[in-house]
């Protein structure tokens, strides 16, 4: 969702995979110092904003290349993350820490078959599944959904309806870069209770993926974001049981197919046709 | 050349200089002398024979990667599926080395590196293709490249390829006439450093001083003035990424056949990436490349010294490349925006096609 | 507006403008490009500010800082360029930028509603529902209307709304127009088209060169007399021109046929001859196909129908074009985009197009020195003000920049020269060097095939003159001969002469 916040507003987030791994981090910290996993969940989304300030400052502002940037950052948390953990998490004594419980929905949970499965999780599982209808909700029906898509498309016609192009893509990153700290949040406090190096694994990545697999659409993101777990405990289930094929199949799937969906279109591509582009004045 | 002249040549070594002054606050508030660690990572990186041999292994894959995509930067595209390709290239080293025996060194190496050349190529291939056919971004098509490549050959590691009885996934030994030879007695240090080398020079030779590499640059630069004179410039961009392709392949090669000998799942610890700023950094140059890929190679090496011996963790290090990246990232940015106002100022950035300076490069813009 | 004074470095586009628009009438802007007509009513919606002068909005001084203001004052401007995004709805164009209707909603089952009831009520006939990339550029005109009905516009600018229409779009576009001010709205409307705007408006101002020339009342005035006006009686080039020297064909082309951008027929069915040591000047407005002419004939557009024959060759293969590359000298009017490459060097735009053949290659390997060394040479030559060969070309001024083109291309001792807006950009002093070097080259047997939007520059500068009007020939003259007014309804596609089809003897 982070993802398609960006680029619909014009900008490639590669830095995602970092923004999740700060998010981690944080939710941790915020946890274990401010009282519990709310307030880390707290302190996730804000360092992810902050970081997602920090990469629409250099690439937005100054209009350095959105993807060094964004390799960039991902460096600087992998660097950063591992740091505090070892030099002040670890010291201090830090290691597993309040984290968020599994919670059953009232009656939704006693729905045979569904209710075991998608009603009894942890408070991220549910934020995730009402955020994606409603960050679809707004892009799609609010003015301001409106104006990041236009900004994303034909900056030039954002700015002649005078929407401001910079702040809607301010706005694009930040939001990305909380979005992506929740998502961080979820790997530290949702499933486990701790934080350990590297724990994104890539999965800002593959977030990456999905954003295209999605088309660029928040409930295609979830869609597709279902897909590639999926894939990842097909994997896994594959692996517990031995089950004689080859695991990563499954997980090479939904990618080969995101190339087919990319090849597929001639030119009116799918993807916000300015992602990617630097507009300043001069552009005008 | 002038001063400003000389500032602006300058600016990547500001960039870094500034990153290792910000890099020495938090190893200072956890309680390490920065001066110290510093010391620690430049001895562990060039002072003694194991330092250096760590260096050397470090670099390689990196200043591979890195020079191809420095060969895709000057025709302005951008290649972020060196880590595929990295993989893909190592696979097929790896497949020439399990399956063929009987032949002499001398052979059997340049046959498992043409292998993996043209396996990296061909991964190269497909985004290269969409982007002129299709236009699309070979930004996202890459990307997912990456991803194939990467769970074919831990399927192939894990199984058919793989050792029996392996504890985790890896492949049985590559034939001796397929590895690569070792430099530096008693290390790990091997024979691809060697041939990264001589192909940095190369492609100096030719981005420099001959017709094709004029072409690539004219086809980087200016597609449409290109085509007037007669440049073909779908032809040049497909070939240009395929020989990025290429030569990241050469560096997964490299790592199977010179370090480990054999193929590991999982070999490449985001070499690829690492090498998109290795070749930023080096602002496209092959010579430059060889000095930044250098760089990030002693960076990670003596890194390993500091940890053994000052408790600070490697990762410090990653973080200081990071901030680097940044910052030279905005700076490049900077000096595009100071030379529309400022005549006179040099650009660093030069050999860079200002498109990819600045902004992703947009099939429409050209 | 009154004494509207607009400088944009040493231009002055607009000087002294004073423009009455009545209220419930058409009002036409007319003139050539370059007039200063689309400068004016930029600063009218807000998108440049006045060096001298004040603007009057129902008779009260105003001032115009942004196109916010501009359209709160109900002002609305249609550009030639759309500002439409092409995946969005037309409803969700319109209301791009505008409050939400309902809460934090856009309500666009309502906006559609209204924008329904809105097309009605002018005859616009626009379905809101549809994506602007489906539709016709016809009905995306009407939607950027809309977009200013919506906006509750009391006056409409229109920027030469027919430069991208068919004929019958531009039908139905006038049909609008007449209801527009039905409905109480004035319009503005701004063309360089005689027959349009004789038929649609009330009133005509005339500029020239940034200057008003006159404005009268369409029912009072004629084609003839407008033309007259557009053009006058204006400085003739000081060049000296010898007779030419007529040899064979540098250049004949056939019935040529092309598309432009928007699969718009381009060219239709264009024959002459351009004759060694002559220089033929196309004249026309911009957007009549001179564009395409240039491309077709220096092999960057491929024609539809038609031959082109360059120093007696077809160049219709690529072996043919190869053949031809070393006589044919091209000069962009976007340099920046096929004259040079920017970033390069001057040394390197220098060789761009023989780097790699001798001198400048032995084999693969070039010869940088060579490279230089030639630079060097030509630099002197033209006199190209720089600091040295190896500086990139974006540091150099505009008229130097033009310099290492007219280097490049012409000294290579071309048999044809095709020659596109050469001195635009280019200060007095830079202008009068590229001429003098065109003339130099015909004096010395080359061909010239001159398109230029400068009317005075061709008249100037040419042998021979074709007007080119909507992809055709209205008419091959000789300037001396013709009259003036003639020229001018040509260029308006109001006349068609005889073609003087042979090259001067």
């Amino acid at each position: 969702m982070g993802g398609v916040f960006s680029e619909r507003s014009g900008v490639f987030n590669i830095g995602l995979e970092g923004m999740m791994l700060f998010g981690a981090l944080a939710a941790v910290m915020g946890s274990h110092y401010l009282g519990g996993p709310w307030m880390g969940l707290l302190g996730a989304m804000l360092v992810g904003g902050a970081i997602g300030l920090l990469l629409a400052y250099v690439s937005v502002g100054l209009g350095a290349n959105q993807i060094v940037s964004g390799v960039g950052i991902n460096l600087l948390a992998l660097g950063m993350t591992t740091f505090v953990a070892r030099m002040v998490l670890r010291p201090a004594g830090v290691e597993q820490v309040p984290a968020f419980q599994i919670v059953a929905v009232p009656y939704l949970a006693r729905v045979p078959l569904l209710g075991p499965v998608v009603f009894t999780q942890t408070p991220l599982v549910f934020i995730t599944l009402l955020l994606a209808p409603a960050l679809a909700l707004f892009l799609f029906t609010t003015p301001w959904g409106l104006a990041v898509r236009a900004t994303g498309e034909l900056p030039r016609a954002a700015d002649t309806a005078g929407i401001h192009v910079s702040l809607v893509r301010y706005f694009g990153v930040i939001a990305s870069g909380v979005l992506a700290g929740m998502g961080g949040a979820f790997l530290s406090l949702g499933q486990l209770n701790l934080f350990s190096e590297n724990m994104t694994a890539g999965r800002g990545f593959i977030a990456l993926a999905a954003v295209i697999f999605g088309k660029w659409h928040p409930l295609g993101a979830l869609g597709a974001s279902f897909l590639f777990g999926a894939a990842e405990a097909l994997q896994l289930f594959i692996q517990t049981y031995n089950l004689g094929i080859p695991y990563q199949l499954p997980t090479m799937l939904p990618y080969v197919l995101a190339l087919v969906v990319l090849g597929g279109f001639v030119g009116r591509s799918v993807a916000p046709a300015a992602a990617g582009v630097h507009y300043g004045r001069e552009d005008r | 050349m002038n001063g400003r002249a000389l500032a602006g040549r300058l600016l990547p070594v500001w960039a870094v200089l500034v990153a290792l002054l910000l890099g020495m606050v938090p190893v200072g508030l956890a309680g390490v002398n920065p001066a110290a660690a510093y010391e620690e990572i430049l001895r562990g990186a060039l002072a003694d024979v194991y330092g250096f041999a760590t260096t050397l292994v470090k670099t390689t894959p990196l200043l591979f990667a890195g020079l191809g995509i420095a060969v895709a930067l000057r025709a302005g595209l951008v290649n972020i599926g060196a880590e595929g390709q990295i993989y893909m290239g190592g696979l097929a080293a790896a497949v020439v080395g399990l399956s063929v025996h009987g032949l002499p060194s001398v052979v059997h190496v340049p046959l498992a590196l043409l292998a993996a050349g043209a396996a990296g190529g061909v991964w190269a291939l497909v985004p290269a293709l969409l982007k002129v056919g299709r236009g699309v971004s070979e930004v996202i098509t890459t990307l997912l490249m990456n991803y194939v490549a990467i769970y074919l050959v831990s399927f192939l590691a894990g199984g058919p390829l793989m050792e029996p009885g392996a504890p985790y996934p890896y492949s049985r030994p590559l034939d001796a006439a397929a590895q690569l030879p070792v430099i530096i007695p008693a290390t790990d240090a091997h024979a691809g450093i060697l041939l990264a080398l001589a192909l940095a020079g190369f492609l100096h030779l030719i981005f420099g001083y001959t017709a094709v590499g004029f072409r690539v640059r004219m086809a980087g630069a200016n597609p449409a003035a290109a085509a007037y004179a007669g440049v073909r410039v779908h032809a040049t961009l497909v070939a240009a990424m395929v020989a990025s392709g290429a030569l990241a392949g050469l560096g997964g090669a490299s790592e199977v056949m010179g370090l480990k000998h054999r193929l590991f799942d999982a070999f490449s610890p985001g070499y690829g990436y690492d090498a998109i700023i290795v070749a930023f950094l080096g602002a496209g140059q092959p010579l430059a490349v060889v000095a930044t890929a250098f760089f990030f190679g002693a960076l990670r090496s003596g890194a390993d010294t500091m940890q053994r011996s000052l408790g600070v963790p490697v990762a410090i290090v990653f973080a200081i490349q990071g901030l680097t990246v940044l910052f030279l990232a905005a700076s490049l940015a900077l000096q595009g925006r100071l030379l529309r106002w400022a005549r006179g100022w040099p650009q660093v950035a030069a050999t860079l096609p200002a498109a990819v300076a600045t902004g992703v490069t947009d099939p429409e813009r050209r | 507006m009154e004494g509207i004074t607009k400088r944009f470095g040493p231009v002055l586009a607009n000087d002294r403008v004073t423009l009455a628009v009545r209220r419930g009438t058409v009002h036409a802007l007319l003139g050539e490009n370059g007039a200063g007509k689309t400068t004016l009513m930029n600063i009218l919606f807000g998108l440049h500010a006045p060096d001298e002068g004040r603007v009057l909005l129902r008779g009260r001084p105003v001032e115009i800082r942004s196109t916010r203001e501009a359209i709160r004052r109900r002002i609305g401007m249609i550009h030639q360029q759309f500002t439409l995004v092409p995946p969005l709805t037309v409803a969700e164009n319109i209301v791009l930028g505008l409050p939400p209707r309902r809460g934090v909603f856009l309500d666009l089952r309502r906006v559609e509603r209204e924008i329904e009831s809105l097309s009605r009520a002018y005859g616009l006939d626009v379905d809101p529902r549809l994506p602007v990339w489906a539709l016709p550029v016809g009905m995306q005109q009407r939607v950027e209307i809309l977009k200013a009905l919506y906006r509750r516009a009391d006056l409409l600018i229109l920027d030469e709304p027919t430069s991208v229409l068919t004929p019958a779009e531009s039908e139905a576009l006038f049909a609008i127009i007449r209801r527009l001010v039905a409905e109480g709205h004035s319009v503005v409307f701004i063309s360089h088209k005689l027959e349009e705007v004789m038929r649609i408006s009330d009133t005509i101002t005339v500029l020239r060169h940034g200057r008003v020339v006159d404005t009268v009342r369409t029912a009072d005035t004629t084609p003839a007399e407008l033309a007259r006006m557009m053009v006058g009686r204006d400085v003739v080039l000081r060049l000296f021109k010898g007779p030419p020297r007529a040899g064979g064909p540098a250049l004949e082309v056939d019935d040529l046929h092309a598309v432009g951008d928007r699969g718009l027929p381009a060219l239709r069915g264009v024959t002459f001859t351009v004759a060694r040591g002559e220089i033929l000047g196309i004249a026309g407005v911009d957007g009549n196909g001179q564009a395409e002419l240039a491309e077709v004939i220096a092999g960057l557009r491929r024609p539809t129908a038609g031959r082109i024959r360059i120093d007696g060759r077809d160049v219709a293969t690529p072996a043919g074009r190869r053949a031809v590359a070393d006589r044919l000298a091209y000069i962009p009017a976007d340099r920046g985009r096929f004259g040079v490459i920017l970033d390069f060097t001057i040394a390197e735009n220098l060789a761009l197009k023989a780097f790699h053949r001798p001198p400048f290659s032995r084999g693969p390997v070039l010869d940088r020195s060579r490279i230089i060394d030639h630079a060097r040479a030509l630099a002197e030559r033209f006199d190209i003000r720089m600091n040295s060969v190896l500086q990139p070309v974006r540091q150099l001024s505009g008229g130097n920049q033009q310099k290492v083109v007219l280097a490049r291309e012409m000294s290579g001792e071309p048999v044809l020269i095709v020659a596109v807006q050469p001195s635009r950009g280019l200060d007095v002093g830079a202008s009068e060097y590229v001429l003098r070097t065109i003339l130099e080259q015909r004096d010395r047997g080359a061909g010239v095939l001159y398109i230029s939007m400068e009317l005075d520059e061709v008249l100037g500068l040419s042998d021979r003159v074709a007007v080119l009007y909507g992809g055709e020939i209205m008419g091959i003259v000789r300037p001396g001969d013709a009259r003036l007014e003639d020229i001018s309804l040509m260029m308006a596609g109001s006349l068609r002469t005889a073609q003087t089809a042979a090259p001067a003897q």
